[in-house]
């Protein structure tokens, strides 16, 4: 495996290796470009949301924003086709709701399957791990007609309560549970005479802190960009985000590019906001491996 | 609001099941609990871990489970948005999926942007990430910008990219006209069609996956690199002879997720089609097997056939993953 060959090592030996490991000006050049790539749809996305819909047109490209964003948010606000505010209200409320439930029930769940001691503990945790490779998308048809029974298409309860746990978040906080809550302060706390709950309460859950941040954000993420169910199982004058500005998307006859990058600017924002408040922490969370897609 | 209700019932439940009740107050912190309160403590010890572990197992049964498995039952039936189940008709979707052009199209659709996709966005990850694991400066601004794509709205995005590939007054199609080139029909050509959803793809997950490799990279001990130099190997020499295989379990993990999400593509695609009758483009250029379940079941009403080609989906990611595997295992047991 490795690249040993028999060749003596040469005479410069050291002064090469500190070459080997310098950056060269293509280093910054394929990382300037890369950056570029990454901000400027962001970037031209917020242009045009400041503009009129001919500059989404204009060649050479409009790279500064315009006057205009006020009145393309009065536009938009007032448009009836696309109900944003229902859309805006409703998606933060659903990825609230559901974000809160997910680290609430996860951290439960994954600390009983990390520290307690119970039969078929390690079946469960089998089940959990299975249930993440599960492409759940693909049973999007009963769960339409599972919706139909319960009385909830259209509702806002439809986009809420089918997201509420995940196997990835149970998954997550087993493995935090594990790392962080020593044995020793477990039936330290039983012997005190905690209850279970108690133990969890107000040993593990001020322990999990930081994971249950980044568990909460990702899942906020998650249900925020939520789109197949959302346009499934929702009507247009109850929308989310997503389907909001989809709805502009789709009146094909009059595009009205400045109105839709409008909607599109909004339905990023939070994620961006999340995105400078928790950017750091997610780079070290993904570079850990604990987050997958 | 709403979530302190639905995060009420389980405290509630672990309240009183196995509380302490007033036999034990709190600031009493005792061994030896009286008959009652021991009682009370053994149906904790037993019942906690179950009453912990129900809500995820009795959610997921009843949204995740249960609907993927009723999707088996409601293919083998006539079923149908206005007339419900009209009877078992066995097989028959099934017969029907397999002589159905449209699906043949949908999954050699899917399979094809997968392809041109994940093949390009690893290859780029894997570059960059062996970018960043030098001596670069500002590497955690690098870092953030690489991650920023990850966190954004798919919707959002696809409709601005939907009109960077507009085919006459796109971003992309006049900047080729300015370099002398003809422009591109990017909703009309399948094949163009395909490279602009998978740019869309791309744009999103390849730092994701850098950052992946990355932390992979930092992991190989350094030793080896020095060596390595000492022994005159360059640095394209040690990158393909050290690093990707010292990288393969990560890489093989990175495919099976994409493998996951990409056969299930949805979100990009159906943007990209203006108009919303996830066609896929006038001939089904781009529609992707979801796209026609969706079509199928939502936009026909056809609930038993969309279920057949759902469950078809299924399968495929099934057997897709277990390929992958089956090869990392052999590569683990050959290493």
């Amino acid at each position: 495996m490795t690249a040993t060959t028999m060749t003596p090592p040469p005479a410069t030996s050291r002064g090469r290796l500190r070459r080997m490991r310098e950056t060269t000006p293509l280093t910054y050049f394929a990382l300037i470009l890369t950056v570029l790539t990454s901000i400027f749809p962001l970037w031209w996305m917020f242009v045009i949301a400041t503009r009129t819909s001919s500059a989404a047109s204009q060649w050479p490209p409009a790279l500064l924003p315009g006057g205009r964003l006020l009145e393309n948010i009065d536009r938009l606000f007032a448009n009836t086709t696309a109900n944003f505010t229902t859309g805006l209200i409703n998606s933060l409320v659903a990825s609230t709701t559901v974000s809160v439930s997910v680290v609430f029930f996860c951290s439960l769940a994954g600390f009983a399957l990390a520290k307690l001691r119970f039969s078929g503990r390690t079946f469960f945790t089998v089940a959990v791990v299975v249930t993440m490779a599960v492409p759940v998308q693909v049973g999007i048809i009963p769960l339409l007609i599972l919706m139909d029974w319960l009385g909830w298409r259209g509702q806002l309860q439809a986009v809420i309560v089918p997201f509420m746990v995940s196997g990835f978040g149970v998954f997550m906080m087993r493995q935090y549970v594990l790392q962080t809550i020593p044995d020793e302060l477990m039936e330290a706390a039983r012997i005190d005479g905690c209850s279970t709950f108690r133990i969890y309460w107000s040993i593990v859950l001020p322990a999990l802190r930081p994971a249950m941040v980044v568990l909460g954000l990702l899942t906020f993420m998650q249900v925020w960009n939520e789109f197949i169910w959302a346009i499934a199982v929702l009507t247009p004058d109850n929308p989310t985000v997503q389907f909001s500005i989809n709805q502009l998307n789709e009146s094909a006859y009059s595009r009205d590019f400045a109105l839709m990058f409008t909607g599109a600017t909004f339905a990023t924002l939070p994620l961006l906001i999340i995105f400078f408040v928790l950017g750091r922490q997610l780079v070290g969370r993904i570079m850990e491996g604990a987050i997958k897609a | 609001m709403t979530s302190l209700q639905r995060g009420a019932p389980p405290s509630a439940r672990h309240a009183d099941a196995p509380a302490k009740g007033p036999s034990r107050p709190q600031h009493r912190r005792r061994k030896d609990p009286g008959s009652r309160g021991r009682f009370l403590s053994s149906v904790d010890l037993k019942a906690s871990p179950y009453l912990f572990i129900a809500p995820f197992f009795l959610l997921f049964g009843a949204f995740g489970l249960f609907p993927l498995l009723y999707t088996v039952w409601v293919s083998f039936h006539e079923w149908s948005l206005i007339g419900g189940n009209e009877g078992f008709i066995g097989l028959d979707n099934y017969v029907r999926l397999f002589s159905d052009a449209k699906f043949w199209n949908s999954l050699y659709n899917t399979l094809g942007i997968f392809v041109i996709a994940v093949i390009p966005q690893l290859l780029v990850a894997l570059l960059l990430a062996d970018t960043l694991n030098r001596a670069v400066r500002g590497k955690s601004f690098f870092q953030m910008t690489m991650i920023l794509p990850y966190i954004t709205s798919i919707a959002a995005l696809a409709i601005v990219f939907s009109q960077l590939f507009g085919s006459e007054f796109g971003l992309i199609n006049q900047a080729l006209g300015y370099l002398g080139i003809d422009p591109i029909n990017w909703r009309g050509e399948k094949y163009f069609s395909w490279g602009a959803i998978a740019f869309m793809i791309d744009w999103r997950w390849t730092g994701y996956n850098a950052l992946i490799y990355l932390a992979a990279m930092q992991s190989v001990p350094k030793d080896v690199y020095e060596a390595a130099s000492l022994d005159g190997a360059s640095r394209m020499r040690q990158f393909f002879q050290i690093t990707i295989p010292m990288l393969r379990p990560t890489i093989i993990f990175t495919v099976i997720i994409s493998t996951i999400g990409q056969m299930q593509l949805f979100t990009e695609p159906a943007i990209f089609d203006t108009g919303g009758a996830m066609q896929g483009g006038t001939q089904g250029q781009f529609q992707t097997v979801m796209m026609l379940v969706f079509q199928e079941a939502f936009r026909y009403g056809n609930y038993g056939y969309g279920s057949a080609i759902a469950w078809v989906l299924f399968m495929l990611v099934v057997l897709l993953g277990l390929i992958n595997v089956v090869m990392t295992s052999r590569i683990r047991s050959a290493t």
